[in-house]
């Protein structure tokens, strides 16, 4: 058996190291489940090792850069000010830097009764029945070899309890930064987020960087638990150097007559994997699958989406909208599967893609498995460049090309934002992605800097 | 110095000299129409003129105001004081009318030195030139023509002009597709602008409009020529024995058979 793994794994013996070394000090190691949990992971992440393009679930993104480089673990690292890093109008904000929760730069006081919102290593010490409960009871170990990894390594994350029927407006804010290391590190947050029954919960999870670049791979998993008439948001934004890796993988279960919507906002990092997989498990449920992805110089950034329809009378709706530049690629893998037992299925999934160079690239693969008989599916994409009729139409008012330009992109990106129900979140991203123009307009203003760009990006490609 | 001054104009789109030497002076405060048959090159001037770079100056001048329009970039030439209002104006998802008014009329007033306008200031402005048009304020929280009527369209862009100010303005057939009402709404709102500093140039089919917008000087564009140039009777003229009588009888002087 370890002469079969160490035949496809590569790195093995730097991972086995690790893990060995980690499981002397894992939170809640001396639980048996937790153990067990950790432990069948790791066989089963060296059973499969790293996909590869052959897989057809990975078959547009390559991850060979990932499964060949020798990863430590991050280690701890002090920051000083991240005051610049706050948003307003939270209810929560937990920092986590370099995978471990900063509790120093955290504000988790003054929530009403009944929402918890924790470090998921101090409930794990803490409360560990509550955890056992839905931790790793839907992250897909079997099927993904990084959510068997980040299994694993279950260490540190945030965990967010909503009990019944309260009701929270103001979002929870999970940020984690990375800092610059000597050689490449790895994270693995992982996120326990439940919202039982008739309760309403916003998280956002904002992955970034700080200070200089080095090698990071994050690789995140979150479960989100949405009881019988929950509401609840996620939404994802990736904004890491263009060193990083990211691979993060959003598991929903939703119960009868629950709305849940995921948003995912991916700006920045090298290589990009972005898994969502709703799984709509009661009669009734509604789930919005949004997403915007802006990519340039050698960015790769793949959207997997996973929607799963296991009971009758649900709607899914899929809206990703790229923007890629440069020589970048992105993906958007929509699959659809909808059991037996899900009649009265509405399914609709839409990609649009702009592209603004010759050497940007997409694929995008929709996938339908139908095998109930009374549904409806409806899919469509669409590739295209920015409109010359309505670029010369606002420089023949005396706006700027470039500002013709921007405006037009922010347009585009904002029929993804506009989807956004909380308005502190909406209002972050819509920033960002201002921000995120202007700095796509100095790369092409800047022949020079779109050289370094690249040249970056290919040292760790 | 005249405001717009085209000397031998010729243009090609692809391998098609669309336009075949044009010769054309406007002045401050004149109103003039071109008129002339279905792809005889009007829209072609009007884009030419706006700085659409589709269109290919093979040889001739242009001078705004005495500087060379050909150097200039559309939104150059629209900060110099040149609008077009569009014969096809697009649509614009996601962009919002008000927005978009306020972003260009800054754009202008910063590359005159003049300080840009804030959504308060802006707003009285952009109310009168709405009144003046008889527009709806609900369509303004709308995108940018998105879901306009035809009419809704012409009118939006007279809106524009009227916010915008220009010291030339080119009317492409912004009479077509309008029913009367809406026709003279659009000609009220071109009239209110007419001034000693301000000149129009109407690019038209149809002899309607200038029942309204009475110009100065009517020219007839036949196959890329100037081919008559008149007054308003020109038009009139015009409308009662159709372009197939300048196509054959180009060299007769106006009003020779009157």
């Amino acid at each position: 058996m370890r002469e079969t793994a160490v035949a496809t794994v590569e790195q093995l013996e730097s991972w086995l190291e690790t893990f060995t070394e980690f499981a002397k000090n894992a939170a809640g190691q001396k639980l048996p489940w937790l153990r067990q949990l950790r432990e069948d992971a790791f066989a089963r992440f060296c059973e499969t090792g790293f996909p590869t393009t052959r897989d057809e679930d990975w078959r547009f993104t390559n991850v060979a850069a990932i499964a060949r480089t020798a990863f430590r673990p991050a280690s701890p690292a002090k920051l000083t000010d991240l005051a610049s890093w706050r948003i307003e109008g939270v209810a929560a904000q937990l920092v986590f830097v370099n995978g471990r929760f900063a509790r120093e730069w955290s504000q988790i006081d003054g929530l009403p009764k009944g929402v918890t919102v924790a470090s998921l290593r101090e409930r794990i010490e803490q409360r560990p029945a509550e955890v056992e409960e839905h931790l790793g009871r839907y992250a897909d170990t079997q099927r993904d070899p990084f959510c068997a990894l980040n299994t694993a390594f279950i260490g540190d994350g945030a965990y967010v309890h909503v009990a019944r029927g309260v009701v929270l407006d103001a979002p929870i804010y999970l940020l984690y930064l990375s800092t610059q290391e000597d050689g490449p590190t790895v994270t693995h947050p992982r996120n326990l987020i439940v919202a039982e029954d008739q309760s309403q919960v916003a998280v956002i999870e904002d992955y970034a960087s700080v200070g200089g670049e080095s090698v990071v791979f994050s690789n995140a998993v979150t479960e989100l638990i949405a009881g019988e008439s929950t509401v609840a948001q996620h939404y994802l934004i990736e904004r890491e150097h263009l060193k990083a890796f990211n691979v993060q993988t959003l598991r929903i279960q939703q119960g009868r007559s629950a709305n849940v919507a995921s948003h995912s906002v991916l700006l920045g990092g090298g290589l990009v994997r972005n898994n969502v997989h709703p799984v709509l498990a009661g009669e009734g449920g509604e789930c919005l699958i949004n997403g915007l992805f802006m990519g340039t110089g050698r960015q790769h950034l793949d959207n997997y989406m996973h929607v799963e329809h296991a009971a009758p009378h649900c709607g899914s709706r899929q809206f990703y909208n790229g923007i890629l530049d440069g020589h970048a690629h992105g993906v958007f893998h929509g699959r659809i599967v909808v059991h037996k037992a899900a009649q009265k299925t509405d399914a609709k999934q839409t990609n649009r893609n702009l592209l603004l160079s010759d050497d940007a690239q997409i694929d995008t693969k929709p996938q339908l498995e139908i095998y109930a008989d009374d549904v409806k599916c409806t899919h469509g994409a669409t590739i295209g460049q920015i409109e010359e009729n309505a670029l010369f139409y606002l420089q023949s008012r005396g706006i700027s090309e470039l500002e013709a330009r921007k405006l037009l992109l922010m347009a585009f990106a904002e029929e993804c934002v506009d989807r956004m129900h909380s308005t502190v979140a909406r209002e972050h991203v819509a920033r960002l992605v201002s921000q995120h123009l202007l700095f796509t307009e100095g790369i092409m203003s800047k022949g020079g800097t779109g050289r370094e760009l690249e040249r970056i990006v290919e040292e760790v490609g | 110095m005249s405001l717009l001054e085209i000397r031998n104009l010729h243009v090609t789109v692809g391998e098609n000299e669309i336009l075949k030497g044009i010769d054309l002076t406007v002045n401050a405060g004149e109103v003039h129409s071109i008129m002339g048959p279905n792809g005889s090159g009007k829209s072609t001037l009007a884009q030419v003129l706006a700085r659409r770079d589709a269109y290919h100056v093979t040889e001739g001048s242009i001078l705004f105001e005495g500087k060379d329009l050909l150097e200039m970039k559309p939104e150059e030439a629209a900060c110099e004081g040149l609008f077009l209002a569009f014969q096809y104006p697009v649509e614009i998802p996601g962009i919002g009318n008000t927005y978009f008014l306020r972003s260009a009329l800054n754009a202008q007033r910063k590359h005159r030195g003049l300080d840009e306008m804030d959504a308060m200031d802006f707003l009285p402005l952009f109310r009168e030139k709405l009144k003046l048009l008889e527009m709806d304020d609900k369509l303004m929280n709308r995108s940018l023509n998105e879901g306009f009527s035809g009419g809704e369209k012409k009118r939006n862009e007279i809106l524009q002009m009227a916010v915008l100010e220009p010291k030339l303005a080119i009317l492409d057939e912004t009479d077509s597709g309008l029913d009367i009402d809406a026709l003279r709404i659009v000609a009220a709102g071109v009239n209110s602008l007419r001034s000693p500093e301000r000149a129009m140039v109407v690019v038209t089919h149809y002899q309607r409009l200038l029942n309204y917008i009475v110009p100065d000087f009517v020219h007839v564009l036949v196959d890329g020529r100037i081919v008559r140039s008149g007054g308003k009777d020109l038009a009139l003229e015009l409308e009662e024995k159709g372009y197939g009588w300048t196509e054959h009888d180009t060299r007769q002087p106006v009003g020779a058979r009157a």
